[in-house]
C-alpha cells in the first residue's frame, strides 16, 4: 500500500506503527472501519451544523462549502515537537528582527547581506511604515509556519505566513471534534492540549498594547471585511474564544485621537486591533483614497501610538517569496546561529542560470509565483501535462522575476480513512505562532492539510485538500 | 534671512459637511540651512486628532472638521532664520533610503514625452551630474511653460509633460519623474518662497530635490530657475506632490467646496 | 455592544418573525381551500396584499392564483419578505452577530436555514405545502426555544425581542387593515357564511382561532374580533400586547438616558390601554391601523437611530 518513495509517518518499512503512532494503532486494530466511517460522516454533519465553513470566490451554488476533514490523527513525538519548536522560534525572532530593521536602519542592505533590489522593488514594501516602531516592539504578532516533512529528521519550511496566518480555528475545532468522538483515545494516549490557544492569543495581542492605554486592560477587537470573507468562520470564532469585540471598518471611527468603535451607547475606544483584513484595505486616507473602505486615519493614529495594529502593515515583506530564498541568511545575520529549519532549495529566476536550469528541469520542479499563493498560478511540474508545460514555460519566459522554482519535495504521508480502510496520503503542517515583547508562545499543535485525492502533493483547501487533528504527545 | 510667514488656508461648504479627515504637513523643519524660530498653528471648525512624523520625518497633524461645521480655517505662522545654501541641502536626514527616490509613483511615472525630454541627456549624467540636472532643469522649463489653472492636483507629470504647461507643481513632478529616469534619486519638497516686490501670494510653493553623489541632495526650482538660496523655506517632503502636499484629504457627502488661500512671506 | 450588533439582532428577529407569519398567511390560504371554502382569486390577492408584496407580485405574475402565490411567498428570492428570503436574511445577520448569540442559538437558526434551503429548492406543491409550513414553525420555534433557554436577559436579549415585536405589531395590523371592512359594523348585519370565513381567516392568521373561540365562547362579533387583536393583553400577537414588550425591553436598553424612542413607544403604548374597542370603532377602525402602521414604521426607524445601527 505505502508508496516508499515517500516517508510515511505512521506505518515503518516493515508494516509495524512508528513510535508515535504505537498507541493509536493498538487503538485503531480494535475498532470497527465501517463503525469509523460512520463517525466520520457524523463529523462532517457536525461541522455543516455549527458552520465551520469557508467562502469559495466565483462559485455560485457552492458559496459556503466545508474543508473536508479526516479522523486519522497526524502525531508528532515530543522529542520531535521540541527540535521543531526550537527552529521556529528562532525563525520568527528573525523575522521580527528583520523587520524591525528593515523599516528602520536597513543594516541588513547595509551589510550586502540582502541585495537591495529584492527591497526596492517589492510591493510588499510599505514606505509608510519607515521610521516606524510598533508598541512592544513586535511587527508580526500571529506567524503560521508551514512547514513539510521529508524523513525521520528532516523538516523544511515552506513558508513564513507572517500578514494574517488563517486556520486556527480549524486547529482548535478539529481537536474538538475528535475529543467528543473518540474520548476513550485522549484518556489512553498523551495529547498536549491547544485549547488555551484564544487566552494565549488575547494575553499575546494585551501585552503589545500602546503602553498610554487608558483602564485596567486593554480593549482587543478583531477586524474582519465582514461575513463574505472566506475566512469569517475565523474571525468571529477567535473574536468570541477571546471576548473581544468583532467589528468591521464601518463600526470604527477616529474619535478624540483614538480608533474608537460605534456602540449602542456612542463610541467606545479600541486600544489593540487583530485585523484581519489586507494592508490595502486598511485605511482609505493614507493608502488607497479610492475606496472607502478600511478606517480613514487609523494609519495616523497608529503612528502617533495610540492603537497596535496586529500584524503591523508592512509585515508582508517578511513571507514574501522573493526573499524566502534569503531566509537562512536573514536568520544568520539576526541570531547569529544557523538557521535550525531547513529552506528548500529555490532558483530565482529573476537570475539567468537559475531560470536556465529551470526551464531545462520544469518537469521535475515545481515554479511558483513570487506574489501568489493559496495555491494558484504554480507548477507541479512531475503532474503536469504537455500542454501545461508548454503554456507554462511561456509565462515563465516572459516574466522570468515573477518566479521562483524549487524542487518537487517528497511530502510525507499520513493515512487517512477511506472506504478501503487506510491509504497515505500527503501532509503538511501549519504550527501557529505568537509573538509578544518577551515572548514567542508555539501551540503544541497546528494545522495539518492533507492532500485528499491520491498522489497529490496540494494540500491548500482551495484545491481539494483537507485537514487532520495535530497531536504532539507529552513526555 | 529672517523670513515671517503667515498661511491661512479656508475651505468653505454650502452645507455642514457629514464627515472629513485632513492631513496637515504645514510646520517647517528645522535642518541644515534653515531654524524654525518660532512656529504657531490654530484651527477653527476642526480638531487635531493626533500629531506625529510620517515616513520622511514631515511633521503631521490629523485634523478632523467638527460636526456640522461649514468651514475649516487653518492658520499657521511663525519665524524662520534661512541660510544660503545655494541649494545644497546635502545628506539626507531620516530613515527613508535614498532607493526609495528611485522608484517612480503613480504621479511620477514616465511616459514618452518626459522619455524625450530627458534621452538627450543620458550620456552626461555620468560624467557631470551636477550639470546635466541644471540642463535637465531648464529643459522642463522650457517643455512646460509656467500657466495656471490648466492642471489640477492630481495631474501626472507625464500628463503635464504632454500638456506642456503647468504649475510649480507640474514641473517639479516632470523634473523628479525625468532625473530618476536618468539614473538619479529625486524628491518633492513643499514650501514658501519669499517673493520680490510683493508680500501677499496666491500659493505655497512647491519645487524638486535631486540626489548628487558627493553632494547629496541639490534643489531645483524650475519654475524660478534658480537653486533654492534663503529666500526659501522647506515644509514637507515626499516622493511625489500627493505625498508632501500642505494638505491631504478625505470628505464624505456632497457639499460643494470653496477653497481660499491667505498667504504672506516677508523679512 | 456594537451599534452594527444590535441592528443585527433586531434583523434577525424581525426577519424569523417575517418568515413565519409569512407561513402562517399561507397556511391559512390553503386551510380555507382545504375545507371546502371557496378560495377565489381576490382570496389570494389578499394573501399577497397581507404580505405587503402585491405589487412586485404583479410585476412577475397576471393572476392571483394559489400556485404562484404560494411559491412566490415561499421561496422566490425575487420577493424579498419570501420565508426563503427571511430565512437566508435572518441567517446572514446571525453569522453577522454569532459572537453576541449562544451556540444553540445560532445552531438553532443555522439548522433552519440548512432545512428549508433544502425542502424550498422546488417549487412546493399543494401536496408538500402543509408539510413545508410545519417544517417552517418548527424551525422558527427552535430558535425561539433557544433564546429563551440559553441567552443571558441582558441588551442582547432585549434588542432580539425588539425585532420580534416590532414586526408583529406591524404584521397584525397589516392583517387587520387589509380584512377591516369585514369587521366594520355595516358587514356584521349581512351575516353571510362568506363573513365567517373571512373572520375565521384573520384569527387563524394569526394563531388564534381557537384561543379566540375558548374566550368567548363562539361569539364572534366584530368588535370582540378586533379588541381581541388589538387591545387584549393576554393574546401575544395583539397590538397591546407587543406594545407593552416593546416599552418593557426599551425602557431597559435606554436606562438612564432619555431616549426619543422610549418617549415614542410609550405615547404608542398609552393609546392602546385603557382604550375601549367602541372609541376605535368611532375614531374608525381604518384610521386607526393605518395610524398603527406608521407608528410602528417611526418607531422602528427611531430605534435604529438612537442605537446606532448604522454610522
Amino acid at each position: 500500500m505505502t508508496d516508499r518513495r515517500f516517508f510515511d509517518e505512521m506505518t515503518l518499512e516493515g508494516g509495524d506503527p512508528r513510535h508515535p503512532y504505537s498507541g493509536y494503532a493498538d487503538w485503531f486494530s480494535g475498532e470497527d472501519p465501517k463503525a469509523l466511517l460512520k463517525k466520520s460522516a457524523e463529523a462532517e454533519a457536525f461541522f455543516r451544523r455549527i458552520g465551520i465553513t469557508f467562502n469559495v470566490y466565483g462559485q455560485k451554488d457552492a458559496q459556503e462549502r466545508l474543508i473536508p476533514f479526516d479522523i486519522v490523527p497526524r502525531i508528532i513525538a515530543a522529542n520531535e515537537w521540541r527540535q521543531l519548536e526550537k527552529g521556529i522560534e528562532q525563525r520568527v525572532r528573525a523575522l521580527n528582527a528583520f523587520l524591525a530593521d528593515i523599516y528602520n536602519k536597513q543594516e541588513i542592505l547595509k551589510a550586502g547581506r540582502l541585495p537591495e533590489h529584492i527591497i526596492a522593488q517589492n510591493e510588499a514594501f510599505l514606505p509608510q511604515m519607515i521610521g516606524m516602531m510598533p508598541p512592544g516592539g513586535v511587527y508580526t504578532h500571529i506567524v503560521g509556519t508551514d512547514l513539510v516533512r521529508t524523513g525521520e529528521n528532516e523538516f523544511y519550511v515552506l513558508e513564513d505566513n507572517a500578514r494574517t496566518p488563517s486556520g486556527v480555528s480549524y486547529m482548535l475545532e478539529n481537536r474538538e471534534t475528535m475529543l467528543h468522538m473518540f474520548p476513550e483515545l485522549f484518556t489512553q494516549m498523551k495529547v498536549r492540549p491547544v485549547s488555551s490557544y484564544p487566552a494565549e492569543l488575547r494575553r499575546s495581542l494585551s501585552e503589545c498594547a500602546p503602553p498610554n492605554f487608558d483602564g485596567v486592560k486593554p480593549r482587543v477587537a478583531v477586524l474582519t471585511p465582514g461575513i463574505h470573507n472566506s475566512a469569517y468562520f475565523e474571525h468571529s470564532f477567535l473574536a468570541d474564544q477571546m471576548g473581544a469585540e468583532l467589528v468591521e471598518a464601518g463600526d470604527l471611527k477616529v474619535v478624540d485621537g483614538k480608533v474608537q468603535m460605534r456602540t449602542t451607547k456612542g463610541y467606545k475606544p479600541i486600544d489593540v486591533v487583530y485585523r484581519r483584513v489586507d494592508d490595502a484595505y486598511l485605511d482609505p486616507l493614507t493608502f488607497n483614497p479610492e475606496s472607502m473602505l478600511g478606517v480613514p486615519g487609523i494609519m495616523d493614529v497608529y503612528r502617533a501610538g495610540n492603537i497596535t495594529i496586529a500584524n503591523a502593515p508592512g509585515t508582508g515583506i517578511a513571507d514574501d517569496k522573493a526573499l524566502y530564498s534569503y531566509m537562512p541568511d536573514i536568520v544568520e545575520f539576526y541570531t547569529g546561529e544557523k538557521a535550525i529549519l531547513q529552506n528548500v532549495p529555490t532558483w530565482r529566476c529573476s537570475e539567468a542560470e537559475s531560470l536556465s536550469y529551470v526551464l531545462d528541469h520544469l518537469s521535475e520542479l515545481v515554479v511558483k509565483e513570487v506574489h501568489g499563493s493559496g495555491g494558484y498560478g504554480m507548477l507541479v511540474g512531475p503532474a503536469a501535462s504537455k500542454k501545461e508545460l508548454a503554456t507554462f514555460r511561456e509565462k515563465l519566459m516572459a516574466k522570468p522575476a515573477n518566479y521562483v522554482a524549487q524542487p518537487t519535495l517528497a511530502l510525507s504521508t499520513v493515512p487517512i480513512m477511506t472506504k478501503k480502510g487506510l491509504a497515505p496520503r500527503h501532509v503538511d503542517l501549519r504550527p501557529f505562532v505568537l509573538v509578544s515583547p518577551n515572548r514567542v508562545h508555539i501551540t503544541a499543535g497546528g494545522l495539518t492539510r492533507v492532500a485528499l485525492k491520491e498522489g497529490s502533493l496540494v494540500v491548500n483547501s482551495s484545491q481539494g485538500g483537507g485537514t487532520k487533528d495535530t497531536w504532539v504527545l507529552g513526555d | 534671512m529672517r523670513l515671517k510667514i503667515t498661511h491661512k488656508t479656508t475651505y468653505s461648504y454650502d452645507r455642514a459637511v457629514q464627515y472629513a479627515l485632513l492631513q496637515l504637513r504645514l510646520t517647517p523643519r528645522s535642518c541644515r540651512g534653515q531654524t524654525v524660530l518660532d512656529w504657531t498653528s490654530s484651527i477653527t471648525g476642526g480638531t487635531v486628532q493626533v500629531s506625529y512624523h510620517d515616513q520622511f520625518r514631515n511633521a503631521v497633524q490629523l485634523v478632523q472638521m467638527d460636526d456640522g461645521a461649514e468651514t475649516l480655517e487653518i492658520t499657521s505662522q511663525g519665524e524662520i532664520e534661512t541660510e544660503n545654501l545655494n541649494g545644497v541641502i546635502g545628506p539626507g536626514e531620516g530613515l527613508a533610503p535614498l532607493w526609495l527616490y528611485r522608484a517612480p509613483t503613480p504621479a511620477t511615472t514616465v511616459g514618452p514625452m518626459i522619455r524625450k525630454l530627458a534621452s538627450g541627456l543620458k550620456k552626461e549624467v555620468e560624467a557631470n551630474p551636477l550639470g546635466t540636472v541644471h540642463k535637465l532643469s531648464e529643459a522642463v522649463a522650457e517643455a512646460v511653460t509656467y500657466t495656471k489653472g490648466t492642471t489640477h492636483a492630481a495631474t501626472t507629470a507625464e500628463e503635464a509633460a504632454q500638456a506642456g504647461q503647468g504649475v510649480c507643481q507640474d514641473q517639479a513632478q516632470v523634473m523628479i519623474a525625468a532625473a530618476r529616469h536618468l539614473g538619479m534619486p529625486a524628491r518633492y519638497v513643499s514650501g514658501y518662497l519669499l517673493l520680490d516686490g510683493t508680500i501677499d501670494q496666491e500659493a505655497s510653493h512647491g519645487w524638486a530635490e535631486v540626489w548628487i553623489a558627493g553632494l547629496g541632495w541639490v534643489g531645483f526650482d524650475v519654475a524660478n530657475a534658480v537653486c533654492p538660496d534663503d529666500r526659501y523655506v522647506r515644509v514637507a517632503l515626499g516622493r511625489d506632490y500627493a505625498e508632501a502636499a500642505p494638505v491631504h484629504g478625505l470628505r464624505q457627502g456632497d457639499a460643494q467646496e470653496e477653497l481660499c488661500v491667505s498667504l504672506q512671506v516677508q523679512q | 455592544m456594537l451599534g452594527r450588533t444590535a441592528g443585527g439582532l433586531f434583523w434577525m428577529f424581525r426577519y424569523l418573525e417575517r418568515s413565519e407569519n409569512t407561513a402562517r398567511l399561507l397556511e391559512t390560504g390553503l386551510r380555507i381551500a382545504l375545507t371546502g371554502g371557496q378560495v377565489n382569486e381576490s382570496e389570494w390577492e389578499s394573501i399577497a396584499t397581507t404580505a405587503g408584496v402585491r405589487s412586485a407580485y404583479l410585476e412577475k405574475f397576471d393572476t392571483f392564483d394559489q400556485a404562484n402565490v404560494t411559491n412566490y411567498l415561499l421561496r422566490d428570492l425575487d420577493n424579498p419578505s419570501s420565508v426563503l428570503s427571511c430565512i437566508e436574511a435572518a441567517r446572514s445577520n446571525a453569522r453577522m452577530v454569532r459572537t453576541a448569540l449562544s451556540s444553540e442559538v445560532w445552531e438553532a437558526v443555522n439548522e433552519a436555514w440548512m432545512t428549508l434551503k433544502e425542502e424550498l429548492k422546488r417549487p412546493v406543491s399543494v401536496k408538500n405545502l402543509a408539510q413545508v409550513i410545519r417544517s417552517i414553525r418548527q424551525h422558527s420555534s427552535l430558535v425561539r426555544g433557544a433564546l429563551h433557554g440559553t441567552m443571558l436577559r441582558n441588551d442582547i436579549f432585549d434588542f432580539c425581542r425588539l425585532g420580534t415585536f416590532t414586526e408583529r405589531a406591524d404584521n397584525t395590523a397589516r392583517i387587520l387593515d387589509v380584512k377591516y371592512y369585514v369587521l366594520l359594523p355595516s358587514a356584521a348585519y349581512v351575516g353571510s357564511s362568506m363573513d365567517n370565513m373571512q373572520w375565521e381567516t384573520i384569527l387563524r392568521s394569526v394563531s388564534a382561532f381557537r384561543s379566540f373561540r375558548w374566550l368567548n365562547e363562539g361569539d364572534a362579533t366584530p368588535k370582540s374580533i378586533a379588541d381581541f387583536l388589538i387591545l387584549d393583553k393576554r393574546m401575544p400577537r395583539s397590538l397591546a400586547f407587543c406594545y407593552a414588550k416593546i416599552v418593557g425591553n426599551l425602557s431597559f436598553l435606554g436606562e438612564g438616558d432619555t431616549l426619543p424612542c422610549v418617549t415614542l413607544a410609550e405615547q404608542i403604548n398609552a393609546r392602546l390601554t385603557g382604550r375601549n374597542i367602541d372609541e376605535i370603532f368611532d375614531e374608525g377602525l381604518h384610521e386607526f391601523l393605518k395610524c398603527a402602521i406608521g407608528d410602528t414604521g417611526r418607531l422602528a426607524a427611531q430605534i435604529q437611530e438612537d442605537f446606532r445601527f448604522y454610522g
